[in-house]
C-alpha cells in the first residue's frame, strides 16, 4: 500500500499538478508549485526510507505484470537519481518563480510544462521496460522544447525548433531500436531482455539505433550542434534544468542499456568509438566553451564537454574485470550527479550576474563581485566541481574513473580526464577574469532578489561537499533491484 | 569530541571560519573584519602551540573517514607537520597585521581576506594532511584560493601573471594526480609515516616507482619553483606585497617543497629513495636550480623580481638537503623550511615598506633609503646578511648543517656549490645594502606618504619586519636550545633514520 503510494507520488502527483498549474496562472502556480515541491521531497524522502529499509523492488503498475502491463524498476540506481531530481527540480523551481517575470505572456505556460518535465524525468528513472522509457523521453522532451520557446521571442523559436527536430530524429531512432528489440525477443521488459538477448545482428543493429538516438539526445560529439544555442537561450533557470537533469536522463537510458544489455550485444569496438566520441566531446565541448563571449553560451558548451565523461563508461565496462567495471560505473554516475548539481548552480548564478549587470557578454562582468558576490561565489564553487577539484563531487568522479581507467590498463581514457580538467580550467578562469578586471566607478548594476542567490549557492555546496561524503550515494546506488 | 581529534580540526576550521564570515561582512565593516581576521590567526597560533606541545610529549592528534571504500580522508599531527603548521601559522598573524596596514584604503578588502584566510587554511591542511589523497585536496583548493589574491589588483598584467600562475599550477596539479592514481593502483591508499611504506613497495618494479616519483616531484616541483618549472613565480610578483610575502615564505612554494618531504620520506622512506637511486638526480636538479635563481636574481632590476629569484634559489636548498641521506643533511633541509620563510617573509615586508612608503620599487632609486627608513632597512639587512649565511644568523644554521650533512652522506661536491651560491647571494645583496646605508640620497623620493607619529611608517608595516628579523637573530643564537627550529628538525630527521 505504501508502495503504491509513494511510486504515485512520483509520477502522477506531477503529472495532476500540470493539468492544474494549466489552469491558473503564473502567480497562482508559484503557490501549487511550492506545495507540490514538499510533497516530492516527503515522497523522495519515503521512498529512501523504504529502500535502505528493505532493498529495491520491482512493482507492477495497477497489478498488471509484464509482459502486459507497466512494470517500474525502483532500485538504489533510481532511488538517488530521484533524489536528485527533486533536489534539482525543487532548487529550479524557486528559483524560476523569482527569476521570470510574471507578466509576459508566456509564462503562464512555465508550471504546466515544468511538471510535465518533472513527471517525465521521474519516469525515465524508474521505467522498466524500453517502451515506457520511449514515453517517458518524449515527454520530457516536448516539455523542455515548450520551455525553451517560453519567451516567444524569435530566437528561441528558432532554437526550440532546432532543439525539436533533433530530439525527434532521436526518438525515431531508439523506437525503431525499441521495435527491432521487440520484434527479436517478444518483451519489452529491461530484466526480461537481459535474460534473453543472444549476440546477433538484429540484437546489435537495435541497440546501435538506440544509442544512436540517445547520443542526439545528449548531444554527444558530433551530434550537440543544438544544445548550446537551445541551453544558452533559455531562461536561467530553465537551461539549468535542461542541462542538470534533461541531458541527463537520456545519457543514463544510455548508461542503463549498456549495462544490462552491451555485455552481451555490444562490441569492443563499439565501445571504443563511444569512448571517443566522448573525447571528442570533452576536448571540442571545452574549446568551444573558452571561445564563447557569452556567459551562458559558455556555460552550455561546458555541457557538451561535461557529457563526454559519461561515455567513457563504455570501454571501461567492456570487457574488463569486475573491479575496473564497477570503479567505473560508480565514476560515471557521481559525474552525473555532481555535474547535474553544480551545472544548475552555474546556471542559476549565470542568471543572477545577468540580471545584475545587464547583458549576457563576459566581458561585461567586470566588478560584478562586488556587487553581486554571493552569485559569484556560488559559480566559483560550482565551477571547482566543473573542473574537478577537490573536495568536489566532481573530483572523486574523476578519481574514480583514474582508477579504473588505470587497473584496466586503458591509460588513452585517463589522459582524457586529465586534459579535461585542465581545458574546464581555462574557460571557468577566462570567466573569473572578466570579473576582477578593475572597471573605474559608474556601475550601472540592478540587483536581483537576494534570495535568488541561496539556490545555486545551496547546490554549489552540495556538488563541492559531495566529493567527500561520496560513499553515501555510491551506498545507494548499489542497493540492487528486485532478487 | 575528543581533544585528539578537536584540536587540528579546530586549527583548519579557525581560519575556514574566519574565510565565510569575512566574506560575509560587508566592504565598509572596517573594524570588524580586522577584529576577525587577527583573532583567528591568534586562536589558530593557540591552538598549533597547544599540540606542538602535545606532539613533543608524545601525543597524537587527528582524525580519519573514508570518503570512498579504499580512500581515507586524514588529519594528522607529527611532529614535520607541527612544523609547517607553526610556521604557517605564526607567519599568517604577522602577515594579517602587515596586509591590514598594507591595503588601508584600497577596494575589495573582504575579497582579500577572504581568500587570504582560504589560502592558510589550505596551508595547514597540507601541514595536516595524513595521506596524499588529502595532501592534494589542500594542495589544489591552495592553487585555487591564491589566484584571487594574484590578480587582486585587476590590471592587464595581475590578469596575465593569474593566467601563467594557473597554467602552471594546474598542470602540475594534474601530474601529481595521475602519480597518485597509479602509486594508489598499486600500493593502495599509503598513509605518511617514518621511514615510508618501503616493505610493501620493495616488491614492485623499480623502472615503475621511478615513474611515479618522476610524476610526483614534477607536480610538487611545479609549487616548489624548481628550474625549469619556476616561470610563473617571477611573473606572480605583481600581487600585493603581503600576497607576495606570504606566497614565498609559507603558502607556495612551501607546499611544494614540503610535498617532497612527505614523499620521500614518508611515502617512498629515504633509505629505499636512496636504493631506487632517485636521491642524485633530484639533488642535482636542485643544485642547478640554486645557481640559476642566484644568476638570474644578480641581473635584475626590480627589487620585488631580484627577491623572487632569490626566493627560487633558497627554496631548492631544501630538497637538496632532503637528498643528503643522513639525519644531519636532513634536518639541513627541514630547518631551512622555517629558516627561509623568516628570512624571505622580512625581506618582502620590507620591500613592501620600501613601496608603499617612499614609493620606490627598482633597485637603483633604493640610494639613502636607510637615512629615511632605518628600522625598516635594519631589518633588510639582517635578512639579506641571513640569505648570505652570515654567522649567527638563521641562514648561516642552514648552510652549516647541510654542509656537514653533505661531508656525512659523502657529497662534497654539494659543498661547493653551496659556497657558490652564498657567494652569490653576497654578490646580489651587498650591493643593495650598500645603497641603503652608503650612498646618498640624489632628490625627493618618487612617492611619499607621511604617517602620523614618530614612526617611518604606519606600525602595521613595521612592526612585522622588525619581529621576524629578530626572530632571524634568535633562530640563529638559540639553534641548540629545545623547540628550536633546529632542534625540532633533528628530532623530525632522527626518526626518519631509527634502526
Amino acid at each position: 500500500m505504501t508502495l503504491n503510494l509513494l511510486v504515485a507520488g512520483l509520477l502522477f502527483t506531477p503529472l495532476a499538478w500540470a493539468v492544474v498549474s494549466l489552469l491558473i496562472g503564473f502567480r497562482a502556480g508559484r503557490w501549487l508549485a511550492g506545495a507540490g515541491m514538499v510533497l516530492q521531497a516527503g515522497v523522495t524522502l519515503g521512498l529512501v526510507w523504504t529502500l535502505t529499509g528493505q532493498g529495491g523492488f520491482e512493482y507492477a503498475l495497477g497489478d498488471w505484470q509484464p509482459p502486459l502491463g507497466i512494470g517500474l524498476r525502483v532500485d538504489g540506481m533510481a532511488l538517488t537519481l530521484v533524489l536528485l531530481t527533486t533536489l534539482v527540480a525543487s532548487a529550479c523551481g524557486l528559483h524560476a518563480a523569482g527569476y521570470l517575470e510574471a507578466d509576459r505572456p508566456g509564462q503562464r505556460y512555465f508550471w504546466p510544462l515544468f511538471w510535465f518535465l518533472w513527471a517525465g524525468i521521474n519516469g525515465v528513472w524508474l521505467a522498466g521496460d524500453i517502451f515506457n522509457i520511449y514515453v517517458g523521453l518524449e515527454l520530457v522532451t516536448l516539455a523542455a522544447v515548450g520551455l525553451v520557446a517560453l519567451s516567444g521571442e524569435p530566437p528561441a523559436l528558432r532554437a526550440a525548433l532546432r532543439y525539436l527536430f533533433a530530439a525527434l530524429a532521436g526518438s525515431l531512432a531508439f523506437l525503431l531500436g525499441v521495435a527491432l528489440l521487440y520484434g527479436a525477443y517478444g518483451t519489452l521488459s529491461l530484466r526480461l531482455l537481459a535474460e534473453a538477448v543472444q549476440a546477433d545482428g538484429t540484437g546489435s543493429a537495435a541497440l546501435a539505433l538506440m544509442f544512436a538516438g540517445l547520443a542526439v539526445k545528449t548531444a554527444l560529439f558530433p551530434v550537440h550542434a543544438w544544445l548550446p544555442p537551445a541551453h544558452g537561450i533559455a531562461h536561467a533557470p530553465v537551461s539549468a534544468l535542461l542541462s542538470a537533469l534533461v541531458v541527463k536522463a537520456s545519457a543514463w537510458v544510455a548508461i542503463r542499456l549498456w549495462l544490462d544489455l552491451g555485455p552481451v550485444l555490444g562490441s569492443s569496438g563499439g565501445a571504443f568509438l563511444m569512448g571517443l566520441l566522448g573525447t571528442a566531446a570533452i576536448v571540442w565541448g571545452s574549446w568551444m566553451a573558452w571561445c564563447q563571449t557569452g556567459l551562458k553560451k559558455l556555460v552550455a558548451y561546458s555541457s557538451v564537454g561535461q557529457v563526454g565523461y559519461l561515455f567513457l563508461l563504455f570501454p571501461l565496462t567492456f570487457a574488463v574485470s569486475d573491479r575496473v567495471a564497477e570503479l567505473a560505473t560508480q565514476g560515471v554516475m557521481l559525474h552525473l550527479i555532481s555535474h547535474a548539481l553544480a551545472k544548475a548552480a552555474l546556471f542559476m548564478a549565470a542568471g543572477n550576474l545577468i540580471w545584475a549587470v545587464g547583458d549576457g557578454r563576459i566581458v561585461s562582468l567586470a566588478g560584478a563581485g562586488r556587487h553581486l558576490p554571493l552569485s559569484l561565489f556560488a559559480f566559483g564553487l560550482a565551477a571547482v566541481s566543473i573542473m574537478g577539484l577537490p573536495p568536489s563531487g566532481g573530483f572523486t568522479a574523476k578519481w574514480l574513473l583514474l582508477q579504473a581507467a588505470w587497473q584496466a590498463g586503458q591509460w588513452g581514457w585517463a589522459l582524457a580526464v586529465l586534459v579535461g580538467g585542465l581545458l574546464a580550467a581555462l574557460y571557468v578562469f577566462k570567466v573569473f577574469a572578466a570579473c576582477y578586471v578593475d572597471k573605474a566607478s559608474g556601475d550601472d548594476f540592478h540587483y536581483p532578489p537576494r534570495r535568488l542567490d541561496l539556490m545555486p549557492l545551496g547546490l554549489a555546496v552540495m556538488a563541492l561537499g559531495l566529493g567527500l561524503v561520496a560513499g553515501l550515494p555510491l551506498h545507494w546506488m548499489g542497493i540492487g533491484g528486485a532478487p | 569530541m575528543t581533544t585528539t581529534v578537536a584540536l587540528p580540526l579546530g586549527a583548519l576550521l579557525a581560519s575556514l571560519l574566519a574565510s565565510v564570515v569575512i566574506f560575509m561582512l560587508p566592504e565598509r565593516r572596517h573594524g570588524a573584519r580586522i577584529a576577525v581576521n587577527l583573532s583567528a590567526a591568534a586562536l589558530k597560533l593557540a591552538l598549533v602551540c597547544v599540540m606542538i606541545w602535545g606532539v613533543f610529549q608524545g601525543r597524537a592528534y587527528g582524525l580519519r573517514f573514508a570518503v570512498l571504500p579504499e580512500l581515507d580522508f586524514v588529519l594528522r599531527a607529527d611532529a614535520l607537520a607541527m612544523m609547517f603548521a607553526g610556521l604557517s601559522s605564526l607567519l599568517w598573524l604577522l602577515t594579517t597585521v602587515y596586509a591590514v596596514g598594507y591595503l588601508e584604503d584600497s577596494p575589495n578588502r573582504s575579497r582579500f581576506f577572504g581568500f587570504f584566510s582560504l589560502c592558510v587554511a589550505s596551508t595547514l591542511g597540507i601541514a595536516l594532511a595524513g595521506n596524499l589523497f588529502t595532501f592534494f585536496v589542500f594542495y589544489e583548493m591552495l592553487t585555487l584560493s591564491t589566484y584571487p589574491l594574484v590578480v587582486h589588483r585587476g590590471t592587464p598584467e595581475a590578469l596575465s601573471a593569474g593566467r601563467k600562475y594557473l597554467a602552471y599550477t594546474l598542470t602540475g596539479g594534474a601530474v601529481l594526480l595521475l602519480g597518485m592514481v597509479w602509486l594508489q593502483s598499486l600500493a593502495g591508499d599509503l598513509t605518511f609515516q617514518p621511514q615510508g611504506h618501503s616493505q610493501l613497495l620493495a616488491h614492485q618494479d623499480r623502472g615503475t616507482l621511478t615513474a611515479i616519483f618522476a610524476l610526483l616531484f614534477a607536480g610538487l616541483a611545479v609549487k616548489a619553483a624548481v628550474v625549469p618549472l619556476h616561470g610563473w613565480l617571477p611573473a606572480a610578483m605583481v600581487a600585493p606585497a603581503p600576497v607576495s610575502a606570504l606566497l614565498h615564505a609559507v603558502a607556495v612554494v612551501k607546499a611544494g617543497a614540503f610535498g617532497m618531504v612527505r614523499v620521500l620520506y614518508h611515502v617512498f622512506g629515504i633509505e629505499f629513495s636512496a636504493a631506487l637511486g632517485l636521491l642524485g638526480p633530484v639533488a642535482g636538479v636542485a643544485a642547478f636550480t640554486i645557481i640559476y635563481g642566484s644568476v638570474r636574481a644578480l641581473v635584475q632590476t626590480d627589487l620585488k623580481r631580484r627577491l623572487a629569484f632569490s626566493t627560487i634559489s633558497q627554496v631548492a636548498y631544501i630538497p637538496l638537503g632532503l637528498c643528503l641521506l643522513g639525519p644531519v643533511g636532513t634536518a639541513g633541509g627541514l630547518v631551512h623550511l622555517l629558516h627561509q620563510g623568516l628570512m624571505k617573509i622580512t625581506l618582502f615586508f620590507c620591500a613592501g615598506n620600501y613601496a608603499e612608503t617612499i614609493g620606490v620599487q627598482r633597485i637603483d632609486a633604493l640610494d639613502g633609503a636607510g637615512r629615511r627608513m632605518p628600522a625598516t632597512s635594519m631589518a633588510f639587512t639582517v635578512g639579506a646578511f641571513g640569505m648570505m649565511g652570515t654567522p649567527p644568523l638563521a641562514g648561516f644554521v642552514t648552510k652549516w648543517t647541510l654542509g656537514t650533512g653533505a661531508l656525512a652522506a659523502d657529497m662534497p661536491w654539494v659543498i661547493a656549490v653551496l659556497v657558490a651560491s652564498s657567494l652569490l647571494n653576497a654578490v646580489y645583496f651587498l650591493p643593495l645594502v650598500h645603497r641603503l646605508w652608503f650612498r646618498e640620497l640624489p632628490g625627493a623620493w618618487p612617492r611619499e606618504h607621511h604617517h602620523e607619529g614618530r614612526l617611518e611608517t604606519s606600525p602595521w608595516l613595521l612592526w612585522p619586519p622588525l619581529f621576524t628579523a629578530a626572530s632571524i637573530l634568535v633562530v640563529g643564537l638559540l639553534a641548540a636550545v629545545p623547540f628550536s627550529p633546529l632542534s625540532w628538525a633533528e628530532l623530525v630527521a632522527a626518526r626518519e633514520f631509527a634502526p
